[in-house]
């Protein structure tokens, strides 16, 4: 017998057409998700009313998975086959995990993304996510009385294509209709109903249990928009456990402690971490396996001064993605706080003085983002009526291009603007009769290919033969709601097509892309005057070889001593061209167009003659 | 004729109308569809129409339009829990046989 949920005015669904729909906040280190009931965004709970599913899946040897709170118990048992964090494996190859060595897991580098040995066999990231994402879809479906019809699943921001592509395979491997990807800080403004706000810019701040994101978001028109993102993939909650654990071990003089009371007493630290978000002070007592009795209080005063550098670490993320957006703090209108650190006082405190404003912090800073993930699925499975629907633009994290000649980096897209996006861009060809083109998209901020990321290649074949800069070979960069990339070219006059869907190859860590950032940055000058250099050698080697041609076909028309002066003026450019720095070959380069100019001329007469010959002039059409 | 709402259903409704933060009131209604016959509308109020009966229930107005009071007369909205779903169910005295989903029925 299903039960039924209050609907809005007029939007009562026929029988059996109920469209249900839940928000997925799949977390590095837990998972939730919710629903829109009674028009209200709702987590949904577990049999023992727990909203959160803890990110952690078991492989056992009878041939049965464990996700959640029993698979975090037999972590320290069975830590080989217990996956913790999965998350930061996405799309990644084990070159890109930081810490492999710390990892209880047996890795192995399959091509493309890293997959770990359990007691089952291998599994990729994208399996056990599906775990999850499966273990979430049956308490949904248990929940609302009936099969998804679909589901929003939200991503940090700066996922790039490899890393949304494999969330999207682990929801169609746990048999969810993928409604839309949807960013982490873009979810969390929706959840506050920042749609329904004025217009403005606002940002959003999570401190995680181990990562830390900061987004800019603009509202105009009830639309948003990701100006920048910034952050720190090492930074979260965890950190602050840390800070205080270094603290007791300080001042309790005790024995370096085994690892059983390292735990231990990490674990009364995080419990003295909660106790003073709400009280002034906390007790940490706890007995080592050593005999040795812990018995420390902590104020907060004190708890505050031992983490302020940790605070003050987010401060300088937030200033540059504000410095990305080119905004001014006093520009934000309001700031979203996300992730469970953020209940610390001193944290709060701290960002309402950076941002001076009070932070939005009275909905559940660890359920905000599958709240609003589940108010977009909402909408999108068409429950809500139109006038209320909004639309909602993220941007790509790094910017999208081709190879030219040379080694250099055409951005076709540039980095943070907003998708879904398509640009087009011309092409053509380099040499006489080429019929095929090589095509390499790239990402990255650098000038030269070198030091781009190389995302594909592919061939455009059967151009017609024509002459080189004749062709038209028209480009097309199409970047999907989803952040993924599909790549076409298109020659204009035969209409000839070749694409690719960049389903990228995985393999590059947070890190990497800020790194990729920075370095586009700091080599800015650098870069600029390498790319003058190769575009005047390009120019150089296309007039050597026109050069080489004409004199091939048109030599004797030269007299001995212009012969000469061509061929000095060649072999000085070929010569500048190999060694040379870009005066140089600016020099040389003007030297042998100057020396060429006039056997140009006498060509050009030549060719001019030989279209009139036999010509009455009255059949000349002029 | 009446339509009511169980105590824990009128608790429910005043939770929801206070989280939405608009509404007069619940609708309840019948509209001829679904596999077997009659189908249930159950939405929010933002507003009285003039022709609607208002019946008031806990504290909780409810509204049903003057067509399908005859199909709903004597029901009542009770909000019950099945494992872990939970929702609205109407007890309805008029059904005579209801499809096996109970979001149809006939009188």
């Amino acid at each position: 017998m299903a039960l039924l949920q209050i609907s809005e005015p007029g939007m009562s669904t026929q029988p059996h057409q109920h469209r249900l729909a839940v928000g997925i906040d799949l977390g590095t280190t837990n998972s939730l998700v919710a629903t829109v009931r009674n028009s209200i965004a709702v987590c949904l709970n577990d049999e023992s009313g727990t909203a959160m599913l803890p990110s952690v899946v078991r492989y056992l040897a009878d041939g049965s998975v464990e996700v959640g709170a029993r698979a975090q118990a037999a972590q320290t048992r069975d830590p080989r086959n217990t996956i913790v964090s999965v998350k930061r494996f996405m799309g990644r190859g084990v070159a890109d995990v930081a810490h492999v060595e710390s990892m209880p897991y047996d890795f192995v580098d399959a091509p493309g993304m890293v997959r770990l040995r359990t007691v089952q066999g291998t599994k990729s990231p994208v399996e056990i996510s599906a775990e999850i994402l499966g273990s979430l879809r049956k308490r949904a479906e248990a929940s609302l009385g009936g099969p998804l019809a679909g589901a929003v699943i939200t991503v940090p921001a700066y996922f790039d294509d490899a890393q949304r592509q494999a969330t999207k395979d682990a929801a169609e491997l746990a048999g969810l209709t993928i409604l839309r990807l949807l960013n982490e800080p873009t979810a969390a403004a929706i959840a506050y109903g920042l749609e329904n706000a004025s217009e403005g810019v606002y940002a959003v701040y999570d401190l995680g249990g181990g990562t830390f994101d900061i987004s800019i978001l603009r509202l105009s028109r009830g639309v948003f928009e990701v100006l920048s993102t910034n952050g720190d993939a090492s930074l979260g909650g965890d950190d602050f456990d840390q800070r205080l654990y270094c603290w007791v071990i300080d001042r309790s003089h005790i024995a370096p402690p085994c690892d059983e009371d390292v735990r231990r007493l990490l674990m009364k630290a995080r419990e003295a971490k909660e106790v003073l978000s709400r009280y002034d002070e906390a007790p940490i007592v706890a007995r080592l396996s050593s005999g040795e009795q812990v018995d420390l209080t902590i104020s907060r005063a004190e708890f505050d001064e031992i983490t302020r550098p940790l605070v003050s670490k987010t401060l300088a993320p937030v200033r540059k993605a504000l410095r990305d957006a080119g905004l001014r703090a006093e520009d934000i209108k309001g700031v979203v706080m996300v992730g469970g650190a953020t209940r610390m006082p001193q944290v709060q405190r701290a960002v309402g003085e950076y941002f001076g404003q009070e932070p939005l912090t009275n909905l559940d800073p660890d359920k905000v983002v599958a709240l609003g993930a589940a108010m977009q699925a909402n909408v999108l499975a068409g429950n809500r009526s139109v006038e209320h629907d909004w639309l909602l633009l993220d941007v790509i994290p790094l910017s999208l291009g081709l190879e030219t000649m040379g080694g250099l980096v055409e951005k076709v897209i540039a980095r943070n603007s907003t998708i879904p996006v398509a640009r087009g861009q011309e092409f053509t060809t380099f040499k006489d009769g080429q019929t095929a083109m090589a095509f390499h998209v790239l990402q990255g901020e650098r000038e030269l290919v070198s030091d781009c990321r190389s995302l594909a290649r592919f061939e455009l074949r059967g151009i017609p033969p024509m002459v080189a800069g004749a062709a038209r070979i028209r480009v097309t960069f199409q970047v999907d709601a989803d952040g993924l990339l599909s790549v076409s070219a298109r020659e204009l006059s035969s209409g000839v097509e070749a694409n690719v869907i960049v389903k990228p190859s995985y393999g590059l860590s947070d890190q990497e892309v800020a790194e990729m950032l920075k370095s586009g940055f700091e080599h800015a000058s650098e870069d600029m005057q390498r790319r003058a250099l190769r575009e005047q050698q390009v120019e150089a080697e296309r007039l050597l070889e026109a050069t080489a041609q004409a004199l091939a076909t048109d030599g004797d028309l030269l007299d001995e001593a212009a012969r000469a002066a061509i061929d000095a003026a060649v072999a000085a450019l070929s010569q500048a061209v190999g060694a040379g720095t870009l005066a140089e070959v600016k020099k040389t380069l003007d030297a042998l167009s100057r020396a060429t100019g006039n056997f140009a001329a006498l060509r050009m007469d030549k060719g001019i003659r030989s279209a009139l010959t036999g010509q009455k002039i009255d059949q000349l059409e002029v | 004729m009446a339509v009511t709402l169980s105590e824990r259903a009128a608790k429910h409704v005043s939770n929801f109308i206070g989280k939405r933060g608009k509404g007069v009131g619940i609708r309840l209604g019948v509209r001829t569809s679904g596999c077997s016959g009659m189908a249930y509308k159950l939405e929010f109020a933002d507003e009285a129409l003039e022709e609607d009966l208002v019946f008031e229930s806990h504290g909780v107005k409810v509204l049903v339009d003057p067509k399908s009071l005859p199909y709903l007369d004597g029901t009542e909205l009770d909000f019950v829990r099945e494992g872990l779903n939970e929702g609205f169910q109407f007890n309805n005295p008029n059904v005579k046989d209801a499809c096996g989903c109970g979001e149809s029925f006939n009188v």
